[in-house]
């Protein structure tokens, strides 16, 4: 019991990771409404974010900011954060273009649904 | 080997001619005349090389380094050259033949199918002058492909039924010829053909080699060995003169060219012998000779007992190689070319009787002798010919033959010849009988009957008297050249 | 001469995204600019990947160091023999299909929107040739996401309605794939400290048993796997590649296939090392057994079909698994022959997919039934679809024919003669779907009298057409010349290079 809990006291950030992504994956496949699809995949890439940050993090770390000439310091690795704005700037025009796509099959078939469009694509 | 310029021209001339008929489609005249004159041409590119191939040399030339295995390299030898013959001169002969057909029954599409059997012999001389087994592959699937636009030419229903039966035959049959050459290269390092063969010194297990050769039989289903034959009565919905020259002369020949280049070229006799491989084709070549002469008994369409009656024949080629002794070997090869020019000439016959009276069943022709006297006799001289009866030269081959069973000590094969000679009689006959002995039950049935037209009667005479030439002069070309192909393959060792 | 070749690299990527700004903006003054400066653009890309193929033939690698910051700080570009090879590859068939789709696009293309699609089209061939440069991880990803927004956006942007759904679906399961992607390369970076992918295959062997590199493997192939279309999970690629429009199914099938197909491999040869898939995790037996099922399924469902694009797009997903069979084998042969199908099948799927297009722009038919006799109408283009057709089942001397030839030495020379038959068997089923289409076309009653004769497609759609036609006899019988780059290529690859 002791080494769940202690186990669970040290990485407690990944769980947390796994189980955001997890509901992401979930809302993503599981949800009919095509924008609570989009909601899920924004989700799904938030927990990928949190995770590449969370291993940014160096014990006893400071920010990554230089310090004046003479004093040292232990700095929190800057690289994963860099790569976590690129990859947030890819996630929003991903979010962009689907939610484009969304608002156009909303206009083509009036229903944002899966369960509507399914039988309005048999219609057609 | 000299290189040399002419195996290519050989291959060259009916692809350009074929680029030629589509640019001159629209002009029958011109179009015909490309091809008889890219034929003629031909027959002379091939018989500028017969001396140096009758002497003992081979001439050869590399095209493009093709894949590991082997380049893309033509090689002329005296096998080669017999097919070479066969195939050039029978070219020119069914051209003329296709050219009174086609525009005797109107046909459509011909630039097409003149486009199509341009390409096909192309492709066939490839096969005779390839010099390794990626080179004969590349031109058996280009034949294949090429000879389906004919096969199907009619378009009716029941042809694109026997094109898709067709093709699903040979390009299986190309399957398995490309798993047994890639096969043979992973364990040699080359597809040379070499004479004698080259696969003994591959150190390879008896199993392995059985299986390969099982895979090559496999891939020569182009030599229609039963049971897997349907194609070929299935590709009679063709017009005839593609039954004629392709099916009785040009694929079915590439198909048993290569069980023989196989045989002779990449196992070598001594090692057929030691594998058992003779005893094997020798079951499938009896069976079939049987089984389809029986078959041909039974047919009543002409172009279908013509066809069973190939199957059979082709199997006398099969069986040859499979005696493995000398006399059998040259009775093989020389079938090739004797079986060629008689079954041509058959097939034309019956062309000639679609054309002249529109009746394809035997049991419509009766007492058609009377109004086309040259078509039946020249059908009977022909079936005599197949029959292996004198003075044609279908009893060279098989006398050949026979004594090349008794150099091998089967009597079994023997016994096969005999009894097959004598089918091959009781299903011609009945052909000859009916046409020219027969009286027909109502006697204007007779009336709308014609003879066929000059240009198609022509090619069926100068075939059947080459057969008679061949019988009185065997050597010249063909015995020679088996000879010395007889002598590629055996080196020492025969019985 | 060769201080300006090492300086070309990243002009294969400034040269498109300039080349979609102007496009814009011009466009914006002019609707008919966008077109020629797409094409100059992409033409003056082809023009630098030959001169940087010709440069590396000999096995010289450039490479270019953004910024000139040298890693592990700053990003690399490097150029060697197996991508210099691909580049060509996806920017001829980038340049045909601008110059097909100067009267194709219209097929599906609202002419007010023909600058955007113009635009988006540059941006998608800026995402390719970035993902074929990158000496960087990271940077791999990126652009990977810059080519599959455009190419959604390309796909959603038909006039089909269908269309959208088609998009939107490629869009969900893309992303998913993008998602483990970036999961695996922050593994990596977990386990090693760099994204550089030399340092990486440099630095890995020492992790090669931690769980870490395990998982940075599985994502990353799960995810390359959704982006390839590998079965079973290539879900989205018949509604995507049928619905899509014309133009963009022809570059997707082609150039964005292939390129997804060439960062897979090189993450997994250049990065993981052939090593550490035949011995540390071993997937090289499990992806043979998958690429046979891919090969075999991807045929019987394209036999099935009767909408002429969805038939290609079951046929694609069946040659991709010949693809994966090479990476299965992992041999000299077997990769040779899937480097060189990379070629093929972008040069076949290419003529036969813009093939399509033009039947459909001429006569609006989708389905093979109505192709009925159609070779009379349209002689040519039914003359390049038999003859890419021919490729497809692998009949010589066609290109198709040769990378089969060497996948399937490969694999016997692996002893995987089981395989080898099914590899062979796939091109029989091949040659049933492609023949029902040629027996349609040729021996077909002609279908819907009222068109007319006389419907071959103008002279724009037709050049790229019989150019790609023509591509797949010739390279065929001269095989030797791409095998020049391609032997080296697949050498580097299992030497880890």
């Amino acid at each position: 019991m002791e080494n769940l809990l202690a186990f669970i006291a040290t990485r407690y950030i990944y769980i947390m990771t796994i189980i955001l992504m997890m509901i992401g994956l979930y809302a993503l496949i599981a949800k009919k409404n095509l924008v609570k699809k989009v909601i899920g995949l924004n989700i799904f890439q938030t927990a990928i974010f949190l995770f590449y940050i969370s291993f940014s993090d160096v014990d006893g770390g400071t920010a990554p900011i230089f310090l004046p000439d003479g004093v040292s310091a232990t700095y929190v690795n800057p690289i994963p954060h860099v790569l976590i704005l690129t990859a947030i700037v890819v996630g929003l025009a991903i979010t962009a273009v689907a939610l484009a796509i969304v608002v156009g099959i909303y206009e083509e078939y009036q229903v944002t649904g899966e369960d509507g469009l399914q039988e309005v694509m048999k219609r057609q | 080997m000299i290189p040399g310029i002419l195996p290519l021209l050989a291959i060259t001339i009916p692809l350009a001619a074929a680029a030629l008929i589509i640019a001159t489609g629209r002009h029958m005249n011109l179009r015909d005349s490309v091809t008889l004159g890219a034929a003629a041409s031909m027959v002379v590119v091939v018989l500028a090389m017969l001396p140096e191939i009758l002497a003992g040399g081979r001439i050869g030339i590399t095209l493009v380094p093709l894949l590991p295995g082997g380049d893309l390299a033509l090689r002329v030898d005296a096998l080669g050259m017999i097919f070479g013959l066969v195939a050039s001169v029978l070219w020119l002969l069914n051209s003329l033949y296709s050219i009174g057909y086609m525009r005797a029954l109107k046909e459509h599409d011909q630039t097409r199918f003149y486009f199509c059997f341009a390409i096909a012999i192309a492709a066939a001389i490839g096969i005779a002058f390839s010099a390794n087994l990626v080179t004969l592959y590349v031109f058996y699937e280009v034949l294949t492909l090429i000879t389906y636009p004919l096969v199907v030419h009619v378009g009716t229903p029941e042809a694109m039924q026997a094109g898709r039966k067709y093709l699903a035959y040979l390009l299986g049959g190309g399957i398995c010829l490309l798993a047994a050459t890639i096969l043979t290269y992973t364990l040699t390092g080359t597809t040379e053909f070499i004479p004698g063969g080259f696969l003994a010194g591959a150190g390879a297990a008896a199993l392995s080699l059985q299986v390969i050769f099982l895979l090559y039989l496999g891939g020569f289903v182009k030599a229609a060995w039963m049971p897997f034959h349907a194609w070929l009565p299935a590709a009679m919905v063709a017009p005839t003169p593609v039954s004629a020259f392709l099916h009785a002369v040009a694929v079915v020949t590439a198909g048993v060219f290569g069980v023989v280049r196989v045989a002779g070229w990449v196992y070598g006799v001594d090692l057929m012998a030691d594998l058992g491989l003779g005893v094997l084709l020798a079951v499938i070549a009896s069976f079939t000779i049987i089984t389809a002469s029986l078959f041909a008994l039974a047919q009543d369409n002409l172009k279908r007992r013509l066809a069973y009656s190939t199957v059979a024949q082709l199997s006398y080629i099969l069986l040859g190689v499979s005696m493995l002794s000398t006399a059998g070997l040259t009775g093989a090869v020389i079938h090739i070319p004797f079986h060629a020019f008689q079954k041509i000439a058959l097939f034309f016959c019956a062309g000639a009787v679609i054309v002249g009276a529109g009746r394809e069943n035997i049991s419509d022709m009766k007492g058609i002798g009377r109004k086309m006297p040259v078509t039946a006799v020249m059908c009977a001289a022909a079936a005599a010919g197949i029959c292996g009866l004198p003075p044609f030269c279908g009893l060279v081959s098989k006398v050949y033959l026979s004594i090349g069973a008794v150099q091998a000590g089967e009597l079994a094969l023997l016994g096969v010849i005999i009894v097959s000679a004598v089918l091959n009689v009781a299903y011609f006959f009945p052909i000859i009988h009916t046409m020219i002995i027969a009286r027909p039950s109502d006697d204007r049935a007779l009336d709308t009957v014609t003879e066929a037209p000059l240009i198609m009667l022509v090619p069926i005479i100068l075939a059947v008297t080459a057969s008679v030439a061949f019988f009185f002069f065997p050597a010249v070309p063909f015995l020679d050249l088996a000879e010395i192909a007889i002598a590629d393959m055996s080196g020492a060792g025969l019985p | 001469m060769n201080a300006v070749i090492s300086q070309l690299p990243p002009l294969l990527i400034v040269v498109p995204i300039l080349g979609a700004l102007l496009a814009l903006l011009l466009g914006k003054w002019k609707r008919s600019f966008a077109y020629p400066i797409t094409l100059a653009m992409i033409g003056f890309q082809f023009a630098v990947s030959l001169v940087l193929m010709e440069s590396v033939m000999d096995g010289e690698v450039i490479h270019y160091y953004l910024g000139g910051w040298p890693p592990p700080l700053g990003i690399e570009l490097v150029i060697d023999s197996f991508n210099s090879f691909v580049l060509v590859v996806i920017l001829a068939l980038a340049l045909l299909t601008a110059v097909w789709a100067r009267e194709g696009a219209d097929l599906d293309i609202v002419p007010e929107k023909r600058v955007s699609f113009f635009v988006v089209f540059q941006l998608l061939v800026t995402g390719l040739c970035g993902m074929a440069v990158t000496g960087d991880l990271f940077n791999l990803y990126v652009f990977l996401e810059i080519s599959s927004i455009a190419a959604y956006t390309l796909v959603a942007a038909g006039r089909n309605p269908r269309s959208l759904i088609a998009g939107f679906n490629y869009l969900i399961l893309g992303s998913i794939a993008a998602g483990f992607i970036v999961l695996g390369i922050g593994y990596l970076y977990i386990a090693t400290g760099t994204l550089n992918m030399g340092e990486l295959a440099v630095m890995l062997p020492a992790h090669y048993g931690q769980a870490t590199v395990y998982a940075a493997f599985l994502f990353m192939m799960i995810g390359f796997s959704i982006k390839v279309a590998f079965f079973p999970l290539h879900l989205w690629l018949p509604d995507a590649y049928t619905e899509a429009p014309a133009a963009v199914t022809i570059l997707i099938a082609t150039a964005t296939s292939k390129v997804t197909a060439y960062a897979m491999l090189r993450v997994i040869f250049s990065v993981f090392t052939l090593q550490y898939v035949t011995e540390s995790f071993p997937v090289t037996e499990l992806v043979l057994i998958i690429a046979a099922v891919a090969i075999i399924a991807g045929a019987v469902l394209a036999i099935a079909q009767d909408n002429l694009k969805r038939m290609l797009a079951y046929s694609s997903i069946s040659q991709m698994g010949y693809i994966m069979f090479a990476l299965g084998v992992a041999n000299q042969a077997a990769l040779a022959g899937g480097i060189l199908h990379i070629m093929a099948h972008a040069v076949m799927k290419g003529c036969l997919f813009m093939v399509a297009g033009m039947i459909i722009y001429r006569t609006g038919f989708t389905a093979i039934r109505q192709l009925s006799g159609l070779s009379r109408r349209m002689p040519v283009a039914c003359a390049a679809f038999a003859l890419a057709g021919a490729s497809m089942i692998g009949i010589p001397p066609t290109i198709g024919f040769m990378s089969k030839y060497y996948l399937v030495l490969g694999a016997v020379e692996a002893g995987e003669y089981l395989a080898a038959a099914v590899l062979l068997a796939g091109s029989l089923l091949a040659a049933v779907y492609i023949w029902k289409v040629i027996e349609v076309m040729y021996f077909g009653d002609v279908h819907d009298e009222d068109l007319g004769g006389g419907l071959e497609a103008p002279v724009s759609m037709m050049v790229p057409v019989i150019i790609l036609a023509a591509s797949c006899l010739l390279l065929g019988i001269f095989v030797e010349l791409p095998l020049e780059v391609v032997g080296p290529a697949a050498a580097m690859l299992l030497g880890g290079g």
